[in-house]
């Protein structure tokens, strides 16, 4: 029950496989070092194998190879030991909706051996900092989204673990309510020095709250750093331009081949994005060559590398279509909600 | 030890505030083996007539395979809560904490007793208001009630083992159905042994749903063969660490799964 700050590593990952039934392989071969005391974030579209990697370090589902060690336990071998030590909110709420607040709580102090006066205080504690003080008799079920998910995180923090894994905790949330979300995300890194493992699909929400982040993709790790030094790594600007009518198939990429300065470029039948050397000297040229094949330009914007940029410069995809795609490929088995 | 009963306690709890908060549920599982008692009653009346049949009356006959079978479906329908608390995430919330495995199952069972004894009683209470006698006092309602919950404690660990292996409701559903329906006919559940036929008398020797109903059965009726009794309520107290030992393994399969 007392929270131990941890030094060093809190999560590290090696050559971590899994492959499911029916072969497929979610994850493929990933390594991770996560420090303590910061928020961690792993960054992927859909069907990425983010919450398979949050299921495996946190002990519900086996590895099919590779080592884990979280609080610098191995999860395989002492898996027991790892519980203690660790916090999870999944991506699937885990409040239990037929009881209130209070008792959602409870229950999670008793499993972990906290009982009487300081159960008691610890759950009163929580209900105040989370804002549910007022609602903590009210069986969840009737909660709004935005409380399900703040009772959801104040229950994987009852005994104060030392590592706490969110799965995509803002998905399907309010905009407003996504805000103060990050808000508590950040105070309880900083207040608490907790370690927190966030998985996400959003990139300005990776961008916000993760000191470092590894980008996953099909079950491999693209990239690891902080988002600065992953966009700083990215030289020179990017174009967006969207048309103002659909282009026939492989126009837009005839007509960009032969311009110069352009190191990537993705597009679909109505917007493009391109990585340029230089904005401002780019430009001109792209409009030229889309005008001389007969695609008329609607609007373009030029700006610094972002996350987007970065995902696009090791994948060769933009991330929301890739987003999109991987949830189109997940609904029919409807598997994601696992 | 004591941190298991504690978890398996946590666990009662946490299912026995759910279903206090499910009227609707709480008054089906009440007034359903009331029905079946009032309405079997009078409707089967005539068969204590039959020439070789023993039971006083009917009622007296019906009570303790009306609380069988009630302990029966109580136990076995119990993994639909399960499924719900899997598409909820609730169980796995429970297993990524220190929860002692075998807690989870243990809880559940506890819950389902609980259940099937409060059920057991309105129906002994309203039998007797309707004529019943019951011989051996308090000894027999025991073995009745003990009976009834170590059938429907079994149920219940095979229930919400299935409903780990499966995860789906209609699955469940299917597969519940498939073995609970011939189990239930082929009893002396309504019909007395030796008046059914002797093929399905052979295959009754196998159920535990009739070892149950033998066993309370000859219990509360005068003349009782406690040899009988107690070989029984041995052979239902197998049943239940068997069916608590396949159910603390799904949790490997399903954790294999997900
Ligand atoms: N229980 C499962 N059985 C089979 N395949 C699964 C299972 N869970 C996830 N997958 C597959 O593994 C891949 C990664 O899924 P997931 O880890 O849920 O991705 P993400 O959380 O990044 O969206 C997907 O192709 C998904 O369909
Ligand atoms: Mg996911």
């Amino acid at each position: 029950m007392n929270q131990q700050r941890l030094n060093g590593n809190a999560i590290e990952i090696e050559s971590l496989v899994k492959v499911y039934k029916g072969a497929v392989r979610a994850l493929d071969g990933i390594d991770l070092v996560v420090p303590a005391g910061s928020v961690f974030g792993l960054l992927g579209p859909n069907g990425a194998g983010k919450t398979t990697a949050v299921k495996i370090a946190s002990t519900l589902s086996f590895p099919t190879s590779g080592t884990i060690r979280v609080a610098g336990i191995d999860v395989v071998a002492h898996p027991r030991q790892v519980r203690e030590a660790i916090g999870v909110v999944g991506q699937v709420s885990g409040v239990d909706v037929n009881l209130n607040g209070r008792e959602n709580l409870r229950l999670q102090g008793l499993i972990r051996s906290i009982h009487g006066r300081e159960l008691k205080q610890r759950v009163n504690e929580l209900l105040e900092q989370f804002g549910l003080a007022d609602s903590a008799k009210r069986v969840a079920r009737n909660y709004s989204g935005g409380m399900q998910r703040r009772l959801d995180i104040a229950t994987a923090l009852v005994h104060r673990p030392q590592v706490l894994f969110l799965d995509e905790p803002t998905t399907g949330l309010d905009p407003e309510v996504r805000t103060e979300m990050w808000q508590e995300i950040e105070r309880l890194t900083h207040e608490e020095g907790l370690t927190i493992l966030l998985t996400t699909h959003y990139l300005e929400e990776a961008d916000r709250l993760a000191a470092k982040l590894a980008i996953l993709d099909r079950g491999k790790v693209v990239a690891t750093g902080s988002p600065e030094e992953l966009k700083q790594e990215l030289e020179g600007d990017t174009i967006h331009v969207e048309l103002r009518e659909d282009a026939p198939d492989g126009t837009i990429r005839a007509a960009l081949e032969n311009v110069k300065g352009i190191r990537q470029l993705d597009h679909d039948v109505r917007c493009l994005r391109a990585r340029v050397e230089h904005g401002a000297t780019a430009i001109p040229l792209v409009l030229q060559a889309l005008e001389s094949k007969g695609l008329a330009v609607d609007s373009v914007s030029v700006s610094r590398p972002s996350l987007d940029d970065v995902y696009m410069r090791y994948t060769g995809r933009e991330f929301a279509r890739a987003d999109e795609e991987g949830a189109r490929q997940q609904s029919p088995a409807g598997e994601e909600k696992r | 030890m004591k941190e298991l009963l504690s978890h398996s306690l946590t666990m009662t709890d946490r299912d026995l505030r759910r279903l206090a908060r499910q009227p609707w549920w709480i008054v089906v599982t009440l007034v359903q083996p009331v029905i079946w008692l009032l309405l079997f009653g009078p409707l089967f009346k005539g068969i204590a007539n039959i020439p070789g049949f023993h039971a006083h009356s009917y009622i007296q006959f019906l009570t303790p395979g009306v609380v069988i079978m009630t302990a029966f479906f109580s136990g076995g329908w119990n993994g639909m809560a399960t499924i719900d608390d899997l598409n909820r995430g609730v169980v796995d919330r429970l297993l990524v904490s220190p929860l002692r495995r075998s807690a989870f199952f243990i809880g559940h069972v506890l819950q389902t007793s609980v259940s099937i004894i409060i059920q057991a009683a309105i129906i002994v209470v309203l039998a007797y208001a309707m004529g019943a006698h019951f011989a051996n006092g308090a000894l027999g309602l025991l073995v009745l009630f003990t009976a009834a919950v170590l059938l429907g404690g079994s149920l219940n660990a095979v229930s919400n083992g299935l409903a780990l292996i499966f995860r789906r409701e209609e699955t469940l559903i299917a597969t519940l159905n498939v073995f609970m329906l011939p189990l239930t006919f082929l009893s002396s559940a309504f019909m007395q042994q030796n008046l059914i036929p002797h093929w399905m008398q052979v295959g009754a020797r196998f159920n535990p749903l009739n070892w149950a109903v033998q066993a309370s059965r000859s219990a509360i009726s005068s003349g009782t063969d406690w040899g009988s009794v107690g070989t029984h309520l041995g052979l239902l107290a197998g049943l239940l660490v068997v069916c608590m030992a396949f159910a603390r393994r799904t949790i490997h399969t399903y954790q294999s799964s997900v």
